[in-house]
């Protein structure tokens, strides 16, 4: 009976209602199947809140991050890949993917698919691969600005729990303190590396093997035209 | 200084973006914003000594703004493109300087003066906040008002964290998670130790992709899988399960269309043709990467 509660979440989740009504609900059913009045319920999840508050420390360097937005951190980070002189596609998709990797471990969300993928990263991958295959089938196209989206989701995920104030690694603090495990965010910062480091390495294998298709796809090209 | 202290400085700045949210008139909502960020004020400056009913009055209070829809977004004196074009110009990659401060003087303060890594991080947010409004020669004013953008951008989500732990305090007590886990030692031999890591890794991917959230998938599946079979049967240490725990999350986001803002949009961005184009371009990535960090667990936490 006390499952109601994860089968909330899920059903919640699944029909994408609001993600805080469905854990709302989701707390005060659980709560209730267990037999616990609602005044508890509510002094509960007061108390939950309250001690977790630290997970929500990110919102100190909000201020700091708009200021040097206001001063063309964006635009300097648009100029900064711009510059990448890189020829093939892999390697600006790749190249993209740490230094969003970097900046996102350092808690700044430049980035993200519409300021970055679609304007930027996915043309130039775009316009590389136009010339590695010397005309780009509908099909290669869309493999080559899927895969730009894709640097991005990588980096992102694989990235962000670098940075010691990640909301992933708070939540992790406070879901195993609740338990009576004491977690160091440091221990967790260095126990993530590995992880992005193994993202890093096999994107680029992932990459590389895309940059062989373009080629080999620009070779037969030419070959057809001689 | 002690994180107490911390929390008094969060709400001051929570207080701030209320009272900026108040008078801006652009935003529609902007009651409804000024309420919420000034609850939450209220919680982050008080809430060591608030009766906790009170706090988790404020919680549903707050969950309902944020939940129907009565927070929006309003109008924050931005710089036009062109101007911020020039000032990127002035500045080059000195720009990145008071962001690079928040890591180094973090790590500096708590390995050097062993302070706590939160505190330190706290310190080194304003330091870095100090040296952005030195070099750019902003106000006071610019940076909240800079920060509220940021933050309205996030919206509700800013408390989903807290909410969750909320919902795993709240599984605790009704005992959730040693149901899951009677289910799961039906299924997987918890004897063996590599079993219950795989478990527990594939159960996050798989979770996290039901539910397009590795956070919500985190509560559940920790509580289930995690804490009693892996760190309290077999020993692993909590912080490195955890993290390792959490990652095999994001691999189930990589694999989702639930996770619309990573997968679906980006696709309609792009003008694919094909809405899961994304996916499927992960989705060998993903494997790899749950494999990877299966064995990364396996032999890091024990």
């Amino acid at each position: 009976m006390v499952l109601i509660g994860v089968v909330i979440v899920i059903v919640g989740m699944v029909f994408r209602i609001n993600a805080l009504l469905v854990v709302a609900v989701a707390g005060y059913a659980t709560g209730l199947a267990a037999g616990i009045s609602i005044v508890d319920i509510t002094a509960i999840i007061g108390k939950a809140f309250a001690t977790n508050r630290y997970m929500s420390l990110f919102i100190l360097v909000l201020p700091v991050i708009g200021l040097l937005e206001r001063n063309g951190l964006r635009e300097r980070a648009e100029q900064f890949i711009a510059g990448i002189g890189t020829a093939t596609a892999g390697r600006i998709m790749w190249l993209y993917m740490l230094i969003r990797q970097i900046t996102v471990g350092l808690g700044i969300t430049i980035g993200g698919h519409p300021a970055f993928v679609r304007p930027l990263i996915a043309p130039m991958a775009e316009a590389a691969a136009e010339k590695q295959t010397h005309g780009l089938s509908e099909k290669i196209r869309e493999q080559v600005k899927a895969c730009a989206a894709m640097a991005d989701n990588l980096a992102n995920f694989f990235g962000q729990n670098l940075f010691i104030a990640a909301g992933g690694l708070l939540l992790i603090k406070g879901v195993l303190e609740e338990k009576g495990y004491p977690i160091d965010l440091f221990t967790m910062v260095i126990y993530a590396v590995p992880t992005a480091v193994a993202a890093l390495i096999i994107a680029f294998a992932r990459y590389q093997l895309l940059d062989r298709k373009l080629n080999a796809i620009g070779k037969e090209g030419n070959r057809h035209d001689a | 200084m002690m994180l107490e202290h911390v929390y008094w400085i969060c709400g001051l700045f929570l207080c701030v973006f209320a009272v900026f949210s108040l008078v801006d008139t652009a935003n529609r909502k902007r009651f409804g914003n000024a309420a919420f960020w000034l609850m939450f004020a209220f919680t982050f400056a008080f809430g060591s000594y608030l009766p906790y009913a009170v706090t988790g009055i404020l919680v549903v209070v707050m969950t309902i703004i944020g939940g129907f829809g009565f927070i929006g977004m309003g109008n924050y004196h931005e710089r036009a493109k062109a101007q911020k074009v020039v000032m990127s110009l002035k500045y080059g990659n000195r720009i990145f300087m008071p962001a690079l401060i928040v890591p180094i003087v973090t790590i500096l303060l708590n390995k050097a003066f062993s302070m706590d890594a939160l505190v330190a991080f706290a310190i080194s947010a304003i330091v870095a906040l100090l040296a952005a409004m030195l070099m750019c020669r902003e106000t006071p004013v610019d940076a909240g008002q800079e920060g509220r953008r940021l933050l309205d951008a996030i919206g509700w989500a800013a408390i989903l964290s807290q909410l969750l732990a909320a919902l795993g305090s709240l599984f605790d007590k009704a005992k959730v998670g040693e149901i899951i886990a009677g289910f799961v030692s039906a299924i997987v031999p918890t004897e063996n130790t590599f079993l219950c890591v795989a478990a527990y890794c594939c159960g996050m991917m798989i979770f996290t992709a039901v539910m397009g959230n590795a956070y919500a998938a985190f509560a559940v599946i920790t509580a289930g899988i995690g804490a009693p079979l892996v760190i309290a049967h077999h020993g692993g240490n909590p912080a490195i399960v955890g993290v390792i725990g959490m990652l095999s999350g994001y691999c189930g986001t990589l694999l989702t269309p639930m996770a619309a803002n990573f997968n679906i949009v980006p696709a309609a961005l792009l003008e694919l043709q094909d809405k899961n184009a994304v996916i499927k371009a992960q989705a060998p990535m993903a494997a790899m990467m749950i494999i990877v960090n299966i064995g990364l667990m396996y032999f890091l936490a024990f």
